[in-house]
């Protein structure tokens, strides 16, 4: 039966070709760790997409529970906490995983560093790798404002703060950042989840695809 | 069956001879030798083993330790001391000192930062020599275990030198407490005329100092402690006389929250 519907859609669409490019392809000894434990450092790129996989779906959850706004957002955090079914565990993995991923995507960037696989030819796939690096970490701190408890506000003004010491266009980056010259409050909260759901996973997703054509593109780099 | 070869679509402009296409399918790994393995479906199978190991210890982590959540954001409570989340420690560390703050801060807030990270940006173009292993190219390798160290460093002391205790006390979900009593008692007319109201709230909920709702204290500990101080109390700040003071005291431990 599937076998039926893969031929009808192949035949319309020839997606064989397609299949082959993602699945088809052989790993190499010095990267597999049933050969070569040390090769275990390999892994830590898969394991940090595994993880914002995970970060994905749990957000896409937490967003059922979550309301952006400053009258609301601490209870609907602390709800989801207390009272929402497994909230707890699904709150748990997003918090937690924001943190491994940063581990994970560190660990890999060393991993690329020191095998100096971002020669040539790889160079723009390493450029493309340190912006979502950057994304991460742009997704770590406005997502850290989200439950809208004393550190939250507190780590968010600092950070702004930070922003805003910057020469010549300091002050717009916390215009835009903040939805103010001067206060941190609901315009900031709003801004910052939009930034965090919206914005910078729709530059992740991209650079991701980027990142990973270009890996399928050009194979992994060699022993050493 | 032709599986999509040989189709033909409407207004066709692929181009449908294959061997006329540009190569697209990606190089085959048995270049380099050894025991090379397809990856699906078993080397595929092999990373979901791995996936599934990781997966078990982060849920582990997940249940052993629940995410924090501090009391409500109080823009007006300036007595919080703020902190980045752990891995933006290091940066917050570095515009502590002296060099990277103040009329420096340009230096630790830009500057610094953004020479390291248009370093990692920009490393492919820097190092261009052939040799891949860290061994060979020891500039690249010590530039960035220098910058590791620092890191680790700058986190580790910026760890150290957080009363992170203090900081956990400070942001608890606080128990919302309240009591009835006589606004035109004696004892209360002595409260708001005393400096006790400053910090232990106007309704005796505490601020920055501690609630004094159903406290477990006799007058006569609360009349020492008013004279010694407690914790982050400072002591002899109360102005009128004894005998105020431990009318205040008898006050004061009337104050039973309201069931």
């Amino acid at each position: 039966m599937l076998n039926k519907i893969y031929d009808w859609v192949d035949e319309r669409l020839d997606i064989t070709p397609i299949w082959r490019d993602i699945a088809d392809h052989e790993v190499p000894e010095h990267v597999n760790p049933a050969h070569h434990f040390s090769a275990f450092v390999y892994c830590f790129g898969g394991l940090t997409f595994f993880i914002t996989v995970i970060q994905i779906l749990s957000g896409m959850f937490l967003t059922m529970y979550y309301v952006p706004d400053i009258e609301n957002a601490w209870e609907s955090v602390f709800y989801l906490q207390n009272e929402v079914a497994f909230g707890e565990i699904v709150r748990g993995m997003h918090h937690w995983g924001a943190s491994l991923v940063i581990v994970m995507m560190f660990l890999h960037t060393l991993r690329v560093f020191f095998t100096g696989s971002y020669k040539k030819p790889r160079e723009l796939n390493w450029m493309v790798g340190v912006l979502i690096f950057a994304v991460m970490l742009g997704l770590g701190f406005t997502g850290y404002l989200l439950p809208w408890d004393m550190k939250a506000l507190f780590a968010t003004k600092v950070g702004i703060e930070i922003a805003a010491s910057v020469p010549f266009i300091g002050g717009m980056i916390k215009t835009l950042l903040a939805g103010d010259e001067h206060i941190i409050g609901a315009q900031t909260l709003t801004r910052f989840f939009a930034i965090h759901v919206f914005f910078l996973p729709a530059a992740l997703f991209g650079l991701l695809a980027a990142h990973f054509i270009m890996i399928r593109r050009q194979g992994i780099s060699g022993p050493l | 069956m032709h599986k999509g070869k040989g189709m033909k679509f409407v207004g066709d402009s692929r181009v449908t001879d294959p061997s006329s296409r540009p190569k697209k399918t990606p190089k085959d790994y048995s270049e380099y030798p050894g025991k090379t393995e397809a990856f699906w479906p078993d080397f595929l199978l092999k990373e979901w083993l791995v996936g599934a190991v990781f997966l078990v210890g982060y849920l582990v982590l997940t249940v052993a330790h629940p995410s924090p959540l501090e009391r409500p954001a109080d823009p007006a409570d300036t007595g919080y001391i703020p902190v980045p989340d752990w891995y933006f420690l290091f940066l917050y560390q570095l515009l502590k000192y002296e060099f990277a703050s103040g009329p420096f801060n340009v230096i630790g807030a830009i500057i610094m930062p953004g020479l390291a990270f248009g370093a990692l940006l920009l490393v492919p173009f820097l190092d261009t020599s052939k040799e891949r292993s860290p061994f060979k190219r020891p500039l690249p390798t010590g530039f960035m275990l220098l910058a590791l160290a620092s890191m680790i460093y700058l986190t580790w002391e910026s760890v150290v030198n957080h009363d992170w205790e203090a900081a956990a006390e400070y942001g608890k979900i606080k128990e919302e407490v309240s009591v009835e009593f006589d606004e035109t008692s004696e004892g209360y007319e002595l409260y708001q005329a005393s400096s006790c109201i400053g910090c232990h709230g106007n309704a005796f909920e505490g601020g920055l100092g501690k609630p004094l709702i159903g406290l477990d204290y006799t007058a006569d500990e609360i009349v020492n402690i008013a004279h010694e101080g407690l914790g982050g109390m400072p002591g002899g700040t109360y102005t009128g006389t004894e005998e105020e003071l431990h009318k205040l005291a008898e006050f004061i431990t009337t104050l039973q929250p309201a069931e």
